[in-house]
């Protein structure tokens, strides 16, 4: 069947060419602002491998630091610290934040406690990190006398909360209230739906709010400078002062050697190579076995 | 096997809605009971309160007896026990989509705790099976996601999924409306199929669809049961006026 020529359903010619011109004008603004996005992304991870990649060797990820006037020298120490502090904070932030996200999108629907649960991570999501720091520093450090890498994992594990929170609660809301239902139409109590259907549903969304966390405060320095507070030698003790990236590179970028400048730079590059990779690595790691819906 | 549905003086509320008032019927086993009137008349609110999935809306609430066999089910038991012994079928298609087709029909059962995993296989075909979508999707049982096959199928696999926790009773809140003719004819096909081992309960907008299905039918309009028959009478002769003017299409 001929369609109708488009000037007999009473479009002008005008009409038409205004609107291709306004499709034309939308997708090419998009297009600008999708390059504004990528441009400063690219550039600095450019000119992270311009000035880093030069003073990475073995060495780097096999030594710990020497003193100023050595030659050599690397970041072992801090790699592995970061690692450790970043892993217990994981380990802390993420359940409780998922487990808040749980109470506000299930169970606290409409209350005040929810409101005031959910206002509450809205502002600590505001709270600078310096901020969280001092909190840390005044809650565990001060009463234990001692700077620790468990106070440096506290300070993050609060900073991820809000953001995991936020997203788990949101990830359920987009949840078809239809899926609920053909749970709870099966006899499957409330809480297994929560856990097994409901979650499971939103998990894709869920993970990555916890990697945005987790990128988020994997480069905090503020936070660790008076828990953490770093180290120059090989410790995996948490209750001991521990060594981490962000803190070993402000060290060095702040210092006047030329030697220390280039391994904050090799710092900085392996920083955010980690940081992608791990971020990477949960993304395949969670794709694996989840069967994909839609047609 | 089924059993039979005694309702008496049912009333339903949203918040501060009165939306159901004094249903009384009798649902017999092993048949099919059609559920007809407009839009809003109460027809899905009625239904959603005999497995009593009406209560878990906010600020809704229920009040009446409903006896399925001996039990009554707002007294003698609790909402999870109760949805175990009654199957529902929405009106869209809503299957798990993260799981495949197989982890679908078995899910009320590994849901609840059971794992034998050579009993869950056999519920998965004999469930697949009495949905009559077995042989189309028998190859694919674990590879695809139950969300990723036609809407129609989607409706078949909800149907087995409920059928796999071995229900006395199925509740279908209009459950081809979203789906093609053929889909439909299937759908129905099964309904006349099934029956004879379940109660089952279907509303529908579509009144050849309930002629096709039922051998009850009830008329509800503005939240009340108007009428209660056999189908062919409701169809035939009703006794009164509001069903003949319905029926006929002068309004609704």
């Amino acid at each position: 069947m001929d369609a109708l020529p488009l000037r007999s359903r009473g479009v002008s010619n005008f009409v038409t060419v205004r609107r291709n011109l306004t499709n034309h004008v939308v997708t090419g603004v998009a297009i600008i602002s999708t390059i504004l996005v990528l441009v400063p992304l690219v550039a600095i991870f450019g000119y992270l491998l311009y000035k880093g990649a030069s003073s990475l060797n073995l060495a780097f990820f096999t030594h710990v630091p020497v003193p100023v006037g050595e030659p050599g020298g690397g970041m072992a120490n801090a790699i592995a610290g970061s690692g450790v502090i970043l892993g217990l904070a994981s380990l802390l932030g993420i359940p409780v934040g998922i487990g808040a996200g749980v109470y506000l999108a299930e169970y606290a629907r409409g209350t005040w406690l929810g409101a005031a649960v959910r206002f509450t991570a809205d502002v600590l999501n505001g709270v600078p990190s310096i901020v969280m720091g001092l909190a840390a520093y005044a809650l565990i450090v001060a009463r234990q006398q001692h700077f620790s890498g468990m106070a440096g994992s506290v300070a993050l594990a609060i900073m991820m909360i809000p953001t995991v929170t936020r997203t788990t609660e949101e990830m359920l809301a987009t949840v078809p209230k239809s899926v609920r239902e053909a749970a709870l139409g099966l006899g499957i109590p409330k809480w297994r739906t929560v856990l097994s259907v409901s979650l499971r549903t939103a998990s894709p969304g869920i993970i990555t709010g916890c990697m945005l966390a987790f990128a988020r405060v994997a480069g905090e320095t503020a936070p660790l400078l008076f828990t953490a507070f770093g180290n120059q030698f090989w410790s995996f003790d948490l209750n001991q002062p521990i060594a981490a990236l962000p803190l070993q590179i402000y060290v060095y970028a702040l210092s006047p050697y030329d030697e220390w400048h280039r391994l904050a730079w090799a710092g900085a590059l392996v920083l955010i190579v980690l940081i992608m990779a791990s971020v990477t690595l949960v993304r395949i790691f969670a794709n694996r076995g989840v069967l994909k819906g839609g047609n | 096997m089924g059993v039979d549905i005694r309702v008496e003086n049912l009333n339903a509320w949203y918040g501060p809605v009165h939306t159901l008032h004094d249903v009384s019927l009798h649902i017999p086993a092993n048949h099919a009971t059609a559920l007809i009137g407009p839009s809003g008349c109460g027809k899905s609110t009625f239904v959603r309160c005999l497995n009593r999935m009406h209560e878990t809306s906010p600020g809704a609430r229920a009040d009446g007896t409903v006896l399925m066999g001996d039990i009554d089910i707002y007294k003698d038991a609790t909402p999870v026990e109760i949805r175990r012994r009654v199957g529902m079928v929405f009106q869209r298609p809503n299957p798990f989509p993260t799981m495949s087709i197989y982890d679908n029909v078995a899910s009320g059962l590994k849901l609840n705790g059971f794992r034998k995993k050579r009993v869950l296989d056999e519920v998965v075909e004999r469930s697949l099976k009495q949905a009559a979508l077995w042989d189309e999707v028998k190859d694919d049982l674990k590879k695809k996601s139950g969300a990723s096959i036609s809407g129609g199928q989607q409706q078949r696999l909800c149907i087995a999924r409920a059928l796999a926790v071995d229900p006395e009773v199925l509740l279908m809140d209009e459950p081809a409306s979203a789906l093609d003719p053929v889909s439909t004819a299937k759908i129905e096909d099964l309904i006349f199929k099934l029956k004879s081992q379940y109660t089952i309960v279907i509303v529908t907008h579509n009144m050849q669809q309930a002629a096709r299905v039922a051998e009850n039918t009830g008329f509800f309009l503005m939240g009340k049961l108007v009428e209660f028959a056999p189908t062919t009478k409701i169809f035939t002769n009703p006794s009164d006026k509001r069903t003949e003017d319905y029926i006929t299409g002068r309004f609704g």
